[in-house]
Order: C-alpha cells, then sequence, then structure tokens
C-alpha cells in the first residue's frame, strides 16, 4: 500500500502529469493561465471535479456495464461539473464570469475522463482518490506556475485581484515586481501561452534528462563506435 | 591529408557566406536611403540587433554545442537581424529591437534547429511577435520632414527621453486605410506631409529595388518568387485603384509604399522558407502578394508583410508537395 501510494503520488505530480507528459486539458490550460488568480481559480474546480469523478466512477465500476461506460463516465462528470459551475456562481461570481466558457468545458477536459477510464474504473474507492488527488495537484501545479509565469512576464505583476476568491482579505496580495512595467501583451495573448507551455515542457524534460544522466554515469557506454565519418565541421 | 572522406570530395566551400555577404552589400543602398530620409534610427536599430543577434548565436549554439566558428561565419545571423533592424520602425527603443531579435534569433531559427530547419522567416517571426506584443510602439515612424538628430536618436534610443509627438506622423498606407469619409485626393491635398513621406518612401523603395535587381542578375536567387510577388499585388492594386480610385490606394501606391520591394527581393527570397521548385516559387510569391493587398487593405495593421510571408512560409511545405516537377518521361 505504501509503495503504491508514493507511485500514485509521482506519477500524478511528475512522472506522468497530466499537463507536462500526457498534455491533456491543453484548452483550459491555455486559455485561462493568463494571471494566477484565474489559474488558481480553474485549478481548484478542476481538482475537486477529478477527485470526485474518481471516487464516484470507482464506487460503481462493479455495476455499470463495460459497453456503456464511457457515456456514465460522462454523465458523473458533467454531474459533477454543474455542481461545481454552481458553486461558483455562489461563492465567487465575478470569478465564474472571467473563466466563462472554461468551466463548463471542463466536462471535455481528457485528463479526468482518461483517469476515469485507465484508474479509476479498475480500482477500489481509496486509490482512485488519491489517484484523482495527485493527477489533480500535478494539473494544477502546472496551471499555476504557468499563470504566475504570463502574469509576471505580461503585467509584471503576481497575484493580482486575488479577491476574487479569497474575499476582501486579499484585496492587497498583489505583488508589482516591476514598477513601471510596460507590459508584454504577447504574454497575455493565447501564442504566449502555447510558447510559455513548451517552455515548461522542455524545463521538465531538461531536469529528467540530467537526472538519468546522474544515474547512468557509472556505466559504461555500450553502443558500438561507428567506424567511418563523413568528417567534421570546424 | 591523411584522414579519409567519403564523397562528395569537391566542393565549393561555405557557400552560405559568400550568399550572406552578396545580400547584405545589396541591402547597403536601402539602409542609407532610409537613414537618409527617416534619421539615423535605423543605424542604431541594425547595429543593436547584429550585436545582439551574435551574441544570442554564439549563446545557443554553445549550449547545442555546435561549432562556434562555422556557423557564425556563415552570416546567416547577420543578415537576419539586418532585415529585422530595416523593417523596424526608426524610433525603436533599445529593448524593443532586442526582444525582435531574442524571438527570431531563439525561436524562429534555433528551436526549430537553427540554419535550414526553422520554417518561418526568422525575421518575420520577431517582428511580427513585436507588433502583437508592443503595437504602440512598432507602429511609429519618423517623418522626413523632422527627426532626431545623432544625438536626440542616441537618448530616444537609449532612454525613451525626447518629444517624438513632434516627429512622428502616421505612414501613407495608414492614412489611405482611415480616410475619414474623404477621397485619397482629398486626403492628400489637405495633408502635403503625406505626399511628402510617399516621395520619401518610393526612394527607399527604389533603393531596395535597385539591391535585389543587383541579386538577381548575380543569380543569388529566381525571379519567380518576387516576380509573382510583385505581380499578384499589383494586379489586386490595379483592379481595385481603376474600379473605385477614390477609396482604394493605386498601382504604384500599393509597389512603392510600406516594405513591398525589401519584401519581394530580401524577404521572400530567402531560401529556407519558401517554396522550392521554380513553380512553387510562383505559387509562393503570389500569395503573398494577394494577401498583402488582402491584409493591408482590410486588415487593422499597417502593413502587412509579417503576417502574409509567415502565413505562406506555413504553406510552403504544401506547395512543394503538388509542385514537384515531374521527371522526364514519368507518368502523371
Amino acid at each position: 500500500m505504501q509503495a503504491e501510494t508514493t507511485n500514485l503520488l509521482q506519477q500524478g505530480l511528475w512522472k506522468n502529469n497530466p499537463a507536462l507528459v500526457q498534455l491533456l486539458g491543453l484548452c483550459p490550460l491555455l486559455a485561462v493561465t493568463n494571471s494566477v488568480v484565474n489559474s488558481l481559480g480553474l485549478a481548484i474546480v478542476t481538482t475537486l471535479v477529478l477527485v470526485a469523478s474518481n471516487a464516484l466512477v470507482s464506487l460503481t465500476r462493479n455495476k455499470v456495464n463495460s459497453d456503456v461506460r464511457l457515456p456514465t463516465f460522462v454523465m458523473i462528470i458533467a454531474a459533477l461539473v454543474t455542481v461545481a459551475e454552481l458553486l461558483m456562481q455562489a461563492f465567487t461570481y465575478e470569478l465564474y464570469l472571467i473563466l466563462g466558457i472554461f468551466i463548463p468545458l471542463i466536462v471535455t477536459n481528457c485528463a479526468i475522463l482518461g483517469r476515469a477510464e485507465a484508474y479509476a474504473c479498475k480500482n477500489p474507492l481509496a486509490p482512485s482518490v488519491l489517484d484523482g488527488l495527485a493527477m489533480g495537484v500535478g494539473f494544477s501545479l502546472v496551471l499555476i506556475l504557468l499563470g504566475g509565469l504570463r502574469e509576471l512576464l505580461g503585467q509584471g505583476t503576481l497575484f493580482a485581484d486575488m479577491h476574487l476568491l479569497f474575499g476582501d482579505t486579499a484585496a492587497n496580495w498583489k505583488l508589482t515586481l516591476i514598477d513601471d512595467y510596460r507590459g508584454f501583451l504577447f504574454a497575455i495573448l493565447p501564442p504566449g501561452a502555447f510558447i510559455g507551455m513548451g517552455l515548461l515542457i522542455a524545463l521538465k524534460n531538461l531536469i529528467d534528462d540530467y537526472q538519468d544522466k546522474r544515474q547512468t554515469t557509472n556505466h559504461e557506454a555500450t553502443e558500438s563506435r561507428r567506424v567511418r565519418v563523413t568528417g567534421t565541421i570546424t | 591529408m591523411m584522414t579519409l572522406f567519403s564523397s562528395p570530395h569537391l566542393h565549393g566551400g561555405n557557400r552560405s557566406q559568400r550568399l550572406m555577404l552578396l545580400v547584405l552589400a545589396a541591402a547597403m543602398p536601402g539602409l542609407l536611403t532610409q537613414i537618409y530620409w527617416f534619421g539615423y534610427g535605423t543605424l542604431f536599430n541594425v547595429v543593436w540587433a547584429i550585436l545582439v543577434g551574435l551574441l544570442l548565436e554564439a549563446g545557443v549554439l554553445a549550449l547545442r554545442k555546435r561549432p562556434l566558428g562555422f556557423f557564425l561565419k556563415d552570416g546567416s545571423v547577420i543578415v537576419t537581424c539586418l532585415l529585422l533592424a530595416l523593417a523596424l520602425p526608426p524610433l525603436a527603443p533599445w529593448w524593443l529591437v532586442t526582444v525582435a531579435t531574442l524571438f527570431a534569433v531563439l525561436f524562429a531559427k534555433h528551436l526549430y534547429g537553427g540554419l535550414g530547419n526553422n520554417p518561418f522567416n526568422p525575421a518575420m517571426a520577431g517582428y511580427a511577435i513585436c507588433l502583437i506584443a508592443f503595437p504602440a510602439s512598432m507602429t511609429v515612424w519618423t517623418s522626413p520632414e523632422h527627426y532626431f538628430d545623432l544625438a536626440g536618436q542616441w537618448q530616444w534610443f537609449w532612454q525613451e527621453r525626447g518629444n517624438i509627438d513632434a516627429i512622428t506622423q502616421a505612414t501613407p498606407l495608414d492614412a489611405m486605410k482611415h480616410l475619414q469619409g474623404k477621397t485619397i485626393n482629398e486626403m492628400l491635398s489637405a495633408n502635403p506631409s503625406v505626399v511628402h513621406y510617399a516621395d520619401a518612401m518610393f526612394w527607399v523603395n527604389t533603393a531596395y529595388l535597385a539591391g535585389g535587381l543587383a541579386l538577381l542578375a548575380l543569380k543569388v536567387f529566381t525571379w519567380h518568387a518576387p516576380g509573382a510577388m510583385l505581380a499578384s499585388l499589383g494586379i489586386m492594386a490595379g483592379l481595385f485603384g481603376a474600379g473605385e480610385p477614390d477609396l482604394y490606394a493605386s498601382f504604384s501606391d500599393h509597389l512603392f509604399l510600406g516594405a513591398t520591394m525589401l519584401a519581394a527581393f530580401f524577404i521572400i527570397t530567402d531560401p529556407v522558407t519558401s517554396a522550392t521548385s521554380r513553380k512553387g516559387k510562383l505559387i509562393f510569391g503570389a500569395g503573398i502578394g494577394i494577401l498583402v493587398y488582402v491584409i493591408r487593405t482590410w486588415g487593422s495593421y499597417p502593413d502587412a508583410f509579417a503576417f502574409a510571408v509567415l502565413l505562406m512560409n506555413l504553406s510552403a511545405p504544401l506547395i512543394d508537395q503538388y509542385s514537384k516537377p515531374k521527371a522526364y518521361g514519368q507518368q502523371p
């Protein structure tokens, strides 16, 4: 059980991160991450929906015929997203308006359906919930990181407008890191999201490569050396 | 001498270098004319962009563990930075030039694998990113009547100090698009400065045309892409201009205003990012001409070359696919 827990956490947070490795749920990921508060809002909703859907799918896994499992998953996820949407309307209405269509669109987030199909429908409740949590947090971290990056580059601030999510206590959380910043519109616009995402993926791969190399330095290179070469460019 | 090489045993040395030097030389008349009419801003842009570009190129090559000397000497990065700087407005401050060069060299060129592997023209990609990111700074052009002297331009370039409202004006293409109910002739007679500006642009474009024709004579590129581009742009402008001369800028306006000649002979002839075969180059050039006319006339940006070139760069592989020359005797 202990090993399974560690494995689930490692998979969700790093090795099989839904955003950086599986590249699932890119539509909301790229569309709303133009500030920390938007990213955080979407991150919380997505994680809640992911945990709850994994739990429900896991509980019903022995009752649902495998021929109709996909429609069932979609129904479960859609119901949960509707609940989340209503909750947002009740508690964070302004943020709900800003995120707009991307809240209902969580239904189509492949990361959620993917976890239901790949894990929750084959495993008991506790590991499924943990899997949902790990994947959700992994997705959330990337969302928030990208949101912070784009907000910083685009507007020179961090945590602006946090009162939309946390009420009046958060009204002055805004950090202006660069005074008199002219604004780099490109980072706020969709192309900035793609480039920022690409850079994050590159960073992850770089870290993985570095770790691989450190582990394999003791081993001798085994591949055969080429005998003929066509000269070198100098 | 004892090292063995496989074929080909005869090769002509570093061809890119000669090509790039010729392009640099041919762009000089245009650069000088631009400095003559619009002030020293372009000179600062060119020098700064080339410095930053060389530094970035060296840095990336070192990171990628590629031979520094070989790739720096081929001059491609200098040409990229020169073309980018020529396209930027003369009042671009240093950070704008830096961001444009950074995107051109790092993102448009090296992230795709360096010279020869980039699907997009690096200069135009850098330009387009700045046009999206800093629309206000990218559309400020000096008027040919008033511009900063050398010291004033340096102050503006480095610290953005100086009164630029006194020396800027809308470009003729922009003025012809925002007519505010007047006809083109009414607008021109009300604004003699626009007419003067158009004269200046005519000379700049003529200088680029001369440089381009010299390159054509030296067989640096074939006539197909620039010819098709100028023809299609000319036909579009001729049709609309003749039909409704009060609303649409004329044939000669489109060919000799904005960046037409610079793009025709220096940008769309880039061998890496354009179509390969002759037929392909004709389609490629014609597509750019039509897109430029459409974006200039109905789009919301003052000039259109960056977007038109990038869109056609994107279509170049498809054009290549359908314009493959047939080998003699091959069945269709």
